[in-house]
């Protein structure tokens, strides 16, 4: 069990700058993220793309945002806990006993939410039948490829995940790649060397064409895919692997009784406590009226849902709001002069 | 010469009406201003089944929906990458749009879109 000040659902900008304020103020936080990297939706959904609305940064993108967050951070150490995520929160004696879908357990007296639109999770097969077969022999991630030597393996996508796998797999496997269209968005590199084994029949490609159904008594046995006419293929398969990029799902935040309003987390707006006492919600995932998704925005509510924070972490002290320019505290914690 | 506010503000504010079909069969004929996009059109409006996660950047594909077939070839090419974003929704077809592409114009007036079962 981790004992800390705050437990931050979230590495997105929102739960770093909260992180920053925690920091400031002399409280420890540990940060845990579903995503393997931190940045949340600035590194997942755009890297790239330039951002024009952070006051006094004309222009970054989100990978820029994400590292100078991760920068400013820096002096305080704090844990980050990625591929992690938070599954259940139980309240005990004014603290929250928060574990994690790996089995980490904490116990803190706040947790601040900055979980954006949810975590992000792979989209999975459309077909019911695809159910059954989930995490055994349909896939949507790859853990030990090892697994696939020799079997006949259908690859879903067009992209870069769904090329590179078909690409790697085809050395040991008999690989399928089926994609809806004609154009994949893989690196065009990839994508003429799938054409290449394609012709050589070493990867067998149909193109315009979607899962229909899945079969097989008890393992998977068969592939059923169906082209936009509805002109439909059997094709026998041992693994089925779907690499259709990531969607954000609220995931267990919707079972911890916040009184959820279209996905969004009701927040008062002098320190962006929830109906729960010391569960704060920041950023894209918390609503008031007014409520603008905004970084900036975020980066207000995180600073204020911090001193919240303070009150039940250090319930005999009294918070004194200080300014990084003048305070000697602030700059031993900063690690300045 | 005195100029009617009221008229000029008419024809600034031009609009369209599209209709938006839920799964389930519901219609909503809504007047949406020219220059918003359909998402938008749909989410101040309350529509159900068009989530739009990522706030119209075609960064997500949770705005898909389905064009009426005769409307299909009339609307404005998908620029790069909507179909990229496309591969990634739920049960895309030869029909498929992401809304948050789609600006409503005069051209659009009239304009039919169906909602996928879900968007994720």
């Amino acid at each position: 069990m981790i004992k800390t000040d705050v437990v931050v659902v979230g590495a997105g900008p929102t739960g770093l700058f909260c992180a920053h304020q925690l920091g400031i103020i002399g409280l420890k936080c540990e940060i845990v993220d579903n995503l393997d990297k931190i940045g949340g939706q600035c590194i997942e959904l755009y890297p790239d793309k330039p951002i024009y609305d952070i006051p006094a940064v004309p222009e970054c993108t989100g990978e820029e945002l994400t590292n100078n967050l991760i920068e400013q951070i820096k002096p305080f150490k704090f844990n980050f806990h990625l591929n992690d995520r938070v599954q259940e929160l139980r309240n005990e004696n004014d603290n929250w006993i928060v574990k994690t879908t790996n089995g980490k357990k904490f116990q803190t007296p706040n947790v601040v939410i900055a979980g954006g639109v949810g975590s992000f999770e792979p989209r999975k097969f459309p077909t019911k039948s695809a159910e059954k077969f989930d995490g055994t022999s349909v896939l949507y991630s790859i853990k030990d490829k090892t697994i696939f030597k020799d079997k006949s393996v259908a690859i879903f996508g067009g992209g870069d995940s769904a090329l590179d796998w078909a690409i790697e797999l085809s050395n040991t496997s008999k690989v399928s790649l089926i994609h809806r269209r004609d154009e994949f968005r893989g690196a065009p590199a990839s994508v003429q060397k799938i054409k290449e084994l394609s012709e050589k029949n070493i990867i067998n490609l149909f193109t315009k064409y979607s899962i229909k159904d899945v079969k097989g008594n008890g393992s998977l046995e068969e592939v059923e895919i169906k082209s936009e006419e509805g002109k439909s293929k059997i094709l026998k398969a041992d693994y089925v692997l779907g690499f259709f990029g990531l969607i954000m799902q609220l995931g267990p935040i919707a079972e911890w009784g916040l009184n959820l309003d279209k996905k969004a987390i009701p927040v008062n707006t002098e320190n962006f406590e929830t109906n729960k006492r010391g569960i704060f919600a920041i950023g894209d995932i918390c609503t008031y009226p007014g409520k603008l998704k905004l970084i900036l925005s975020g980066f207000h509510e995180g600073a204020l849902a911090a001193r919240g924070c303070f009150k039940y972490a250090r319930p005999k002290e009294k918070y004194r709001f200080e300014f990084t320019t003048a305070s000697s505290t602030i700059k031993d914690r900063l690690g300045v002069k | 010469m005195i100029t009617c506010p009221i008229f000029f503000c008419a024809y600034i504010n031009a609009m369209a009406k599209i209709k938006y079909i839920e799964h389930n069969g519901k219609e909503h004929d809504i007047e949406v201003l020219n220059g918003f996009s359909v998402m938008e059109g749909a989410i101040q409006n309350d529509i159900p089944g068009i989530d739009a996660d990522c706030g119209g950047g075609m960064s997500c594909a949770t705005c898909h929906v389905y064009v009426k077939e005769d409307w299909y070839d009339k609307l404005p090419k998908k620029e790069m990458g909507e179909d990229d974003m496309l591969d990634q929704a739920y049960e895309p077809k030869q029909n498929s749009r992401l809304s948050c592409q789609m600006i409503v114009s005069d051209d659009l007036d009239g304009l039919v879109v169906y909602m996928p079962e879900k968007q994720v």
